[in-house]
């Protein structure tokens, strides 16, 4: 183990950038390089967050959030990885599916929206919808790609000392492709919580996408940057637990 | 082949084995390549058996055959007069690479074999404990493959093949990737395992030395199409130790082995003007 100070020199080291985004944004709006009618300094920005805390008014929006983000990534990892898997195993469906995927990819779930709305009303199965879409292709694509990258020689080794199709599909292939399916799920997991906002900027009654807009609406600007200051703490956490449970199922990779 | 007359068991009976593989020739054309054409060769109950030639001369490709790896165009396979089976639990093979499972600790990976013969989880942990100190790295059972040398993951290798018994073992130039000193150390411990049980062994190198340290016989391949040219027995006494390098009937096989060698390169070249 490091020691503790190291740790702090290193994470403050690793924050500089940070720091002096924060203190750009705290002075621009003070001495008047932006309008401070739109922009205000960081630290009224951030007390406006604090009163949404302690007021309770945050929670119903972050957990709202959290729910269907939850619910998406779950989704699109379920299907994500079962399709990666199977695209990936067969490479007849592989070659038959690879254009259309690669096509899809690149369609963005936010010229889609209406397209779903348009089909399910502002329903919760729009909302979904779009987040599935761009949080699908991240971990489908990295599984596939795992799949495919798979050390023959180790499958050859394996079917050597008679290891069946099934016994070499689950004992091998699918622990060698762990680390690229939690790269696609981290992936996935991001583009889950862009996905999110849009999805609750249009008929929706609750969620951080709503609080944005929804202020933004009603001229309260700082709880404005109070909902997009959650929404990035709320992408960052995601992203390192993330991290953690992929560290903690990959720990024999060489670091 | 005179030993054949000599009422020993032949374990594998290789008979007019043809394997040719598709390759793209200048034009963009699919054109065959003759790998193997009129392979024939008996491997004995308990011989050690080594496959020596240039480099391409298909002695890989009669390996993996034999693995059931690959599948051969023409000719007939017996293992225990009985066709070769694609799979099979009988067959054991080291690669140069390894082949370890990365994700699993040393102990565990000496367990798949096992594993996959449905053995009960405390039946595998003995057996694999065994085999492990068999190649003296018991004290690494929890260890990761990446955390070994070259050598160390090599044994561990061999030791993952011995955990399953299986009655013939491949070795598919183990030892090529090895540093020199790591090589003799392990072409010496190969040996004194060996020893213990005499298992039917078909090991493939190009290394002249390796081949006449270890084998009973040495099968020398010529290449294309691959065949086996000559059968050479190597009467060294056994067990064998470093010291028989610098034996006169050692340098003696090496000269004649090399002489092989020497005439199949210039035949080589010959050829490489048509290809």
């Amino acid at each position: 183990m490091k020691s503790k100070s190291f740790d702090y020199k290193k994470l403050l080291f690793r924050s500089i950038g940070l720091i002096l985004f924060l203190v750009l944004w705290e002075i621009a709006p003070r001495l008047g390089w932006v309008k401070r009618l739109y922009l205000q300094p960081f630290s009224e920005d951030f007390m406006a967050l604090v009163h949404l805390i302690l007021n309770g008014k945050l929670f119903p929006h972050l957990f709202m959030s959290l729910e269907r983000i939850a619910l998406g990534l779950l989704l699109a990892t379920i299907i994500g990885v079962g399709l990666g898997l199977l695209v990936g195993y067969f490479q007849r469906i592989n070659q038959a599916l690879d254009l259309l995927f690669q096509i899809f990819r690149q369609v963005s779930a936010f010229a889609l929206f209406p397209v779903f709305i348009l089909f399910f009303g502002f329903s919760e199965v729009s909302k979904f919808g779009i987040m599935l879409w761009a949080s699908l292709w991240p971990v489908l694509l990295n599984t596939s790609s795992g799949v495919h990258d798979v050390d023959a020689v180790l499958i050859r080794s394996v079917k050597s000392m008679g290891g069946s199709k099934l016994y070499i599909f689950f004992r091998v292939i699918l622990p060698a492709t762990l680390p690229q399916i939690f790269t696609g799920i981290r992936l996935s997991g991001s583009y889950c919580v862009m996905a999110v906002v849009v999805a609750e900027m249009i008929g929706a009654k609750r969620g951080l996408g709503y609080l944005v807009f929804n202020s933004r609406e009603s001229f309260l600007y700082p709880d404005m940057y109070a909902g997009i200051i959650t929404l990035a703490i709320v992408g960052v956490t995601l992203n390192f637990i993330l991290v953690a449970i992929e560290k903690r199922f990959t720990s024999w990779r060489v670091a | 082949m005179n030993i054949l007359e000599k009422n020993d068991k032949v374990k594998v009976r290789a008979r007019s084995v043809k394997r040719e593989f598709q390759i793209k020739n200048r034009q963009g054309k699919n054109q065959p390549l003759v790998v193997l054409e009129d392979f024939d060769l008996d491997i004995q109950e308990g011989e050690f058996l080594t496959l020596l030639g240039p480099s391409g001369c298909g002695k890989s490709t009669f390996l993996n055959i034999l693995a059931g790896l690959d599948k051969a165009d023409g000719g007939d396979i017996l293992v225990d007069e009985k066709p070769l089976e694609e799979r099979s639990y009988d067959r054991g093979i080291v690669f140069q690479s390894y082949a370890l499972l990365p994700w699993r600790t040393i102990i565990k990976n000496l367990e798949v074999g096992l594993e996959i013969r449905g053995i009960s989880k405390e039946t595998r942990r003995e057996v694999a404990r065994k085999n492990l100190e068999r190649v003296g790295l018991a004290a690494y059972e929890n260890q990761y493959p990446h955390q070994l040398s070259g050598g160390m993951k090599q044994r561990v290798a061999i030791a993952r093949v011995l955990a399953y018994d299986p009655a013939i073992l491949l070795m598919d130039e183990p030892f090529a990737a090895l540093d020199a000193q790591t090589r003799e150390d392990m072409q010496i411990e190969l040996l004194r395992i060996w020893e213990a049980d005499k298992k039917t062994i078909l090991f493939v190198t190009h290394s002249i030395d390796e081949a006449i340290l270890l084998s009973d016989r040495v099968a020398f391949m010529s290449s294309q199409p691959g065949h086996i040219r000559e059968i050479i027995e190597i009467d060294l006494p056994r067990p064998r130790t470093e010291e028989i390098r610098n034996s006169v009937e050692f340098s003696q096989i090496r000269k004649s082995l090399w002489a092989l060698l020497q005439e199949e390169a210039l035949l080589n070249q010959s050829y490489g003007a048509f290809i």
